[in-house]
């Protein structure tokens, strides 16, 4: 290794408006390297591959590749520079063949606009080739398996020039024989002098693939260290990447935990869904009570969650609301049944960003508030003025447009909107995700409030500080499956995490 | 105020217009003859009504040109063969509402795209109608036009009639949960569904309600001639498309009222004779009309710009 490291990131900052996605981290690549990059969700690891990929440009900080700094990364010049991303959904074009797709990619094997059909096809065989993938160039893409899908990405970085390879959770959704398959690609790479950026939540590939590992945390990175000594013996063990993982003091500013609980207001017992991978979990939230899911995404919480809001109804198991078991089979039915569901995705379909805060408050209250289906605008202005007040939503009034609001006041309209029909079970997912950190505790607050109203509040975070700051309990899941449930008083960032991430 | 300023620009657009044509062309304002255009404009603004609803349910319905003549000739037919007048408009309201609701199906049951199922409902009814009628205009008995009344009496009931239907979907729209969900619907389906709303339920009811009024808008229309031309729904539905947009009905959905597209309506139906009493070639009408519907669409455009900043 006489030249310079692949890819140098010295102290590189990035913030979206209030959020400090990164806050200075440093990370370094060398030609025939795997080095993966682990971090809790929200820790900045995609913040962290845009920069390199030229999506986002960063605030601060010094990224050099292969030596030089290069201050205006943009996606065309980081590819020409050698560097070409993975990600976990491929991105090709289904109809179109094998061949098709590595020739759009490589814009090779076309003169003057016109196709070189046998030039096409030489050249995507020569890289599957290369990279011991057996495909046939004439093969659809739709017709190929996710591993396979990959491996035509794979080549289309090779084929390319691609000296630097970021891999994105490419095993998320491969099966044991899959991930041998894509490790024996990952070992092809690395000896042609290919550095490699991977990042995975399963520790044991970490061991099994990377040379070395940093962690980031917050958005910064806490530690660079190699996987393995020169005589092959690991140098870290997994406990000690959890502790470096999660290794921060819960914050003291979350609000007292529930005293008493009430009656039970939602029970599962072995409540599962096919078509959305989640397997006989059993649990119950009680009124007045806050539980919290943790978990990484994919884990299958927010599948719960829809299955108990009825958008992807149970096919298996019993579900019972109040005590009284019920099928859920809509979202309406479940508004009905007194459940109120705050989505993960608030800039999507949490709020409805062209109508007002007061009608988006008022939306899933109707048969409520407005009995013979009258709207009672007045009614309907009050009712946004109070919250507005109550909970400190900072807009310019009742009629302002959903979209004018900032992600934390967004996240309180869509909050307002269950208070105003008291549900007695509230499931919030990553109901802090992307806010400030001033509006969260507020948020927080807000969610105490309610489970001490006697609300039940099934907490969905990926945030381990306010899972375990805010829940009485928490339930972990992986897998799709429930895997432990802990009280919180015994529960700690380290005990969650472990749960979440062990190798089962 | 703001919620209204697409509203008011339009109210003000047609203000200046008839403002310009009373220093003009004060003939314009004679009663009989203005009361004649504005008749003549009811069975489209019974469309425009619809129509606004559909589209600000982010659906489009370019089938109505060909339901309204269906509507039309089974409303004729009727009434040709001697059945009262009441008859008459329960049959064309109800396969209105049969045609309405099979669109409806398509889109909201089947989740296709409302502008090929339209398209093909749009060319399948005329090719029915073609077939069925072959261009014969029905006579109708002389107890049809205007009720058996005097032309004056029929005129006034038929506008009448119109500004009640368009007071009460307005208020149905503004004032009932039913009306906030079509808004609701069409700004973000998925966010809807999760706040509890049906959206397929909503959908199907917007197309449903086009059809009924597609057929109340053919038989005002079956009143106002001693025949029906089974040609006369042909390009209805663009119509009553122009005016929902210019009116401030937002194509992509969730935005627009119906005041709005009956401003919407009455500015489009105002050039032609404006141009005529004006003594402006009258080939620059569509022209005219065409540049309206672009202006209304360029600041719609602006206007999403603007709020996406």
């Amino acid at each position: 290794m006489n030249s310079a490291p692949l890819l140098r990131l010295t102290k590189i900052t990035k913030s979206f408006g209030a959020v400090r996605a990164l806050k200075g981290v440093s990370f370094e690549l060398n030609s025939g390297e795997v080095h993966a990059l682990l971090g809790e969700n929200g820790a900045g690891k995609s913040t962290l591959i845009k920069v390199i990929t030229g999506a986002h440009k960063p605030d601060g900080g010094i990224l050099e590749i292969a030596g030089s700094q290069v201050s205006d990364l943009t996606p065309t010049r980081a590819r020409e520079l050698g560097i070409a991303c993975i990600y976990q959904q491929p991105a090709l074009f289904p109809e179109l063949s094998v061949a098709e797709n590595i020739g759009l990619r490589l814009e090779c094997g076309a003169t003057f606009g016109c196709v070189k059909w046998k030039k096409l096809h030489a050249n995507a065989l020569r890289l599957l080739k290369q990279i011991g993938a057996d495909i046939d160039p004439d093969t659809p893409v739709h017709s190929l398996s996710m591993p396979q899908q990959q491996l035509v990405e794979i080549a289309c970085a090779l084929g390319s020039g691609a000296k630097t390879v970021i891999m994105d959770e490419p095993t998320a959704s491969l099966t044991r024989t899959e991930q041998e398959l894509l490790f024996g690609v990952v070992h092809t790479l690395k000896t042609s002098g290919v550095g490699i950026v991977y990042i995975s939540h399963r520790l044991e590939e970490i061991f099994a693939l990377a040379d070395r590992v940093t962690v980031l945390r917050d958005g910064e990175s806490i530690s660079t260290q190699a996987v393995r000594g020169a005589e092959g013996s690991a140098l870290i063990s997994e406990t000690d990447l959890i502790a470096l993982m999660v290794g921060r003091p819960v914050s003291a500013l979350y609000p007292l935990k529930a005293k008493v609980t009430g009656k039970p207001v939602l029970e599962l017992c072995a409540v599962g869904c096919e078509e959305s991978g989640v397997k006989e979990v059993s649990l119950t939230v009680h009124a007045g009570e806050i539980l919290g899911l943790a978990g990484l995404v994919g884990a299958g919480r927010t599948e719960l969650a829809r299955i108990i809001f009825g958008i992807t109804p149970a096919d298996s198991g019993t579900l019972a609301i109040n005590g009284a078991p019920v099928r859920v089979l809509s979202p309406r039915h479940a508004v009905e049944l007194g459940i109120g569901y705050v989505p993960e995705d608030r800039r999507r379909h949490g709020l409805i960003m062209q109508m007002p805060i007061d009608q988006n408050m008022t939306m899933a209250v109707h048969p409520k508030l407005f009995p013979n289906s009258l709207l009672n605008i007045r009614a309907e202005t009050a009712l946004g003025v109070h919250f507005i007040e109550k909970l400190g939503i900072k807009a310019s009034g009742p009629d302002a447009l959903g979209g004018s609001l900032s992600g934390g006041n967004q996240q309180k309209v869509s909050l307002a909107r269950w208070l105003a029909t008291k549900p007695s079970l509230l499931i919030l997912d990553e109901p802090t995700q992307g806010v400030d950190v001033g509006a969260k505790s507020e948020i927080h607050r807000l969610i105490r409030d309610l489970a001490n109203e006697g609300m039940g509040v099934l907490l969905i975070s990926s945030d381990l500080p306010e899972v375990l700051g805010l829940s009485d309990r928490i339930a972990v899941m992986r897998g799709g499956r429930l895997v432990e449930t802990l009280d919180s008083t015994q529960a700690t960032a380290t005990s969650v995490m472990s749960a979440a991430l062990r190798s089962a | 105020m703001k919620r209204y300023s697409r509203e008011l620009t339009v109210a003000i657009a047609l203000s200046a217009l008839l403002v310009l044509l009373a220093i003009f062309a004060p003939h314009f304002f004679q009663p009989q003859p203005l009361l004649a255009r504005l008749t003549a404009q009811v069975p489209v603004l019974v469309l425009t009504i619809g129509m606004a609803v559909v589209i600000i349910s982010r659906q489009i319905d370019i089938s109505v040109g060909s339901q309204f003549g269906v509507c039309a000739v089974v409303a004729g037919l009727m009434s040709a063969a001697g059945a009262p007048l009441g008859f008459a408009l329960l049959t064309a309201t109800l396969t209105g509402t049969a045609m309405g609701a099979l669109n409806g199906f398509l889109v909201a049951w089947l989740g296709l795209p409302s502008i090929v199922v339209s398209l093909a409902t749009m060319v399948t009814w005329a090719e029915v109608l073609r077939l069925f009628q072959q261009g014969r205009f029905i006579n109708l008995p002389p107890r049809v036009q205007w009720f058996g009344f005097s032309q004056l009496v029929g005129q006034a009931s038929l506008l009448f009639f119109a500004l009640g239907l368009l007071g009460a979907m307005a208020y149905f729209l503004k004032n009932r949960t039913g009306g906030r969900h079509f808004y609701a619907v069409g700004s973000d389906s998925e966010a809807a569904r999760l706040a509890g709303i049906n959206p397929r339920g909503v959908t199907m009811l917007a197309f449903v309600l086009m059809g009924t009024l597609t057929g109340i808008a053919a038989f005002c229309n079956m009143v106002q001639s001693p025949q029906v031309d089974p040609k006369c729904g042909v390009g209805l539905e663009m119509k009553a498309i122009a005016a929902a947009v210019v009116g401030g009905v937002a194509v992509t959905g969730g935005r627009g009222g119906l005041w709005g597209a009956f401003f919407g309506l009455l500015l489009l139906a105002t050039i032609n004779p404006a141009l005529t009493y004006m003594h402006v070639d009258a080939y620059w009408e569509k022209a005219i009309q065409g540049l309206v519907i672009l202006l209304a669409v360029i600041a719609d455009g602006l206007r999403t710009k603007r709020s996406a900043a």
